[in-house]
């Protein structure tokens, strides 16, 4: 089936969200900031930005177009519906 | 009186555990299906908490808080990466085509349908055994972890046998009385409670010391180090390694791997993908920082115990920090009952079944499946007694083995000329690599093989990589047998 090419752009979504939930570019940095370390703020942020991306990903239809699955036949799926094939005419 | 209460609050903690999944026991039908995967009926929170409970063990409770206080809070950037990110990504990459695939199929477990695909038995019982194998490593660390816990909480007056023994006990109890459903309840509970609880701990700790900056100021006092990103044991290849193996480790955890069949609907497993990455933040933020502000405090860690308990020890009342911890045995305890569990699972289905006796009545199988997961949880008991590492090196080395699996089956799920010599060969090399490597350091006669190179990178990292290569170039140089159907993992009707 065919996948808009925005789809693709979440591959090097996902590879950036992970690369930087490390704090590279805060090596050796040691500012204190409200009480914590600045670079777990980073990473705490950074998992929130995940989570929101994350949440997109999965609204958006892409998480069932990347298994090649139709996003609109996921809504009535339960059980054993998938078993048709996911797809239906 | 305090070591009276201490003791009488986890044991009871532990028994109201234990009655929960007696309850859900009760309500649960008997068949295969139900005992291991509750009928595939976990709803979002569910199946949430339960994935989540499993990845709370000692590793998390006790090891994580040991090495930030011992290294720096770094471990909370290692840990939320791997997990919150990493394997959440991977969540969806395995997570979610295995359970498009074991929908269709009705697989049980990750051996049942990399056999199936490959018509295979041997590989099948491969991979089961591979997945025992380094069960056993990680069942032991929730041992050592509870052994650990009571020397601290109650400054050596409960030995660290005693300690492990009870968990074993609770442990077996638990898993042959229950079972899947029962299990998914606690670790709803617990997970909630942990949760909770955790931030609690710290808040209490952190007032009691004058606040988070004032925590943070003692810390970088007493450990200037701790303040700056990186150095020490967090080398660029520790960190990078450590993700690495441990995020694509967990997702072949037999426990974790059953998790994907078990989902009520894929919109399940979304849900829970999107709120991944928050809740192990959630739980790591108090948990590492606890244990990286203890090296500022002037607590005293005795040799061999865990520095969580010691620092609720000397901040709370003598009740909480007995409430902390039963919490953190009670959710290892479920941690471990969803391994022996999974465990039995892939013994009996994907090796006793298949290769050994065919004809076994389902009587007999769950019987073998329970003397099973008592065998298998007392011989971990007796190995936790030699404590052969700390409990974050035990628990890489578990995870490590489990994540030289990951290629091949990623190869297997996205790849349809993926051979069944190809697996196998991609399987067994590394594993039996990484085996020697680790049970050298184990044997005192051979030379102990090196576990990093370079400045901290992992080699099984090295041998992941190797994995792959195998996996992919064996593949390409051998037919695809007769019995093999690239087709049983397709799961698109077009």
């Amino acid at each position: 089936m065919q996948r808009p090419l925005s789809d693709l752009a979440w591959i090097p979504t996902f590879a950036l969200l992970v690369a930087f939930a490390v704090p590279w570019p805060l090596w050796g940095v040691d500012r204190v900031v409200a009480g914590l370390p600045v670079w777990i703020w980073w990473h705490v942020g950074w998992l929130g930005l995940c989570a929101v991306l994350f949440s997109r990903f999965a609204r958006s239809g892409a998480w069932e177009r990347g298994m090649g699955l139709r996003p609109e036949a996921d809504d009535d799926r339960r059980d054993g519906a998938v078993a048709g094939g996911g797809d239906r005419p | 009186m305090t070591l009276g209460l201490s003791l009488g609050v986890i044991v009871g903690y532990l028994l109201l555990a234990l009655a929960v999944g007696l309850v859900a026991y009760r309500v649960s039908e008997t068949t295969a299906e139900d005992y291991y995967l509750a009928s595939r009926s976990f709803g979002t929170v569910v199946l949430l908490f339960t994935t989540f409970a499993t990845l709370l063990s000692a590793f998390t409770f006790f090891g994580g808080p040991n090495l930030a206080f011992a290294a720096g809070p770094e471990w909370l950037i290692v840990m939320g990466t791997l997990d919150g990110v990493l394997f959440a990504v991977l969540w969806y990459v395995i997570g979610y085509k295995q359970w498009l695939i074991g929908n269709r199929n009705g697989y049980v477990t990750l051996g049942e349908m990399l056999g199936d695909r490959f018509g295979s038995v041997g590989l099948r019982a491969l991979v089961a055994g591979v997945s025992l194998l380094w069960l056993f490593p990680y069942v032991m660390l929730q041992q050592m972890g509870a052994g650990e816990a009571l020397v601290g909480l109650t400054d050596g007056a409960v030995p660290y046998w005693g300690g492990a023994a009870l968990i074993t006990l609770f442990m077996i109890l638990y898993v042959v009385l229950a079972g899947m459903r029962g299990v998914a309840w606690t670790d709803t509970i617990q997970g909630l409670f942990m949760l909770s609880v955790v931030w609690l701990a710290a808040a209490w700790v952190v007032s009691a010391v004058g606040g988070v900056g004032a925590a943070t100021g003692a810390m970088l006092d007493a450990r200037p180090d701790f303040g700056s990103f990186g150095g020490g044991t967090y080398s660029v290849g520790f960190i990078v390694s450590t993700a690495i193996t441990i995020a694509f480790g967990v997702t072949m955890f037999p426990q974790i791997n059953q998790r994907f069949f078990v989902a009520k609907s894929g919109e399940t497993l979304k849900r829970s993908f999107a709120l991944w990455p928050v809740l192990v933040l959630l739980l790591f933020l108090p948990a590492f920082m606890l244990g990286a502000w203890a090296a500022g405090m002037p607590v005293d860690v005795p040799e061999g115990a865990n520095v969580l308990p010691v620092v609720l020890n000397e901040y709370t009342p003598a009740w909480f920090a007995a409430l902390v911890i039963a919490g953190a045995m009670a959710a290892m305890m479920s941690s471990s009952d969803s391994m022996l569990l999974s465990g039995s699972s892939y013994f009996t289905r994907d090796l006793y079944r298949p290769v050994i006796n065919a004809d076994a009545s389902d009587r007999r199988e769950a019987w073998i499946a329970r003397v099973g997961v008592a065998a298998f949880a007392l011989l971990a008991f007796a190995a936790s007694l030699f404590r052969p590492g700390t409990l974050i090196e035990v628990g890489s080395t578990a995870f490590s083995g489990f994540a030289l699996l990951a290629l091949p089956v990623l190869c297997a799920l996205y790849w349809d000329r993926t051979t069944r010599t190809g697996m196998i060969a991609g399987v067994l090399v590394p594993q039996v690599a990484y085996l020697a490597v680790v049970l050298s350091a184990v044997v005192g006669s051979v030379p102990t093989l090196p576990r990093t190179v370079l400045g901290g990178w992992d080699v099984a990292l090295g041998l992941m990589v190797l994995s792959g290569v195998l996996t992919v170039a064996v593949s390409l140089l051998t037919a695809p047998t007769a019995e093999s159907d690239a087709s049983r993992f397709a799961v698109a009707g077009d």
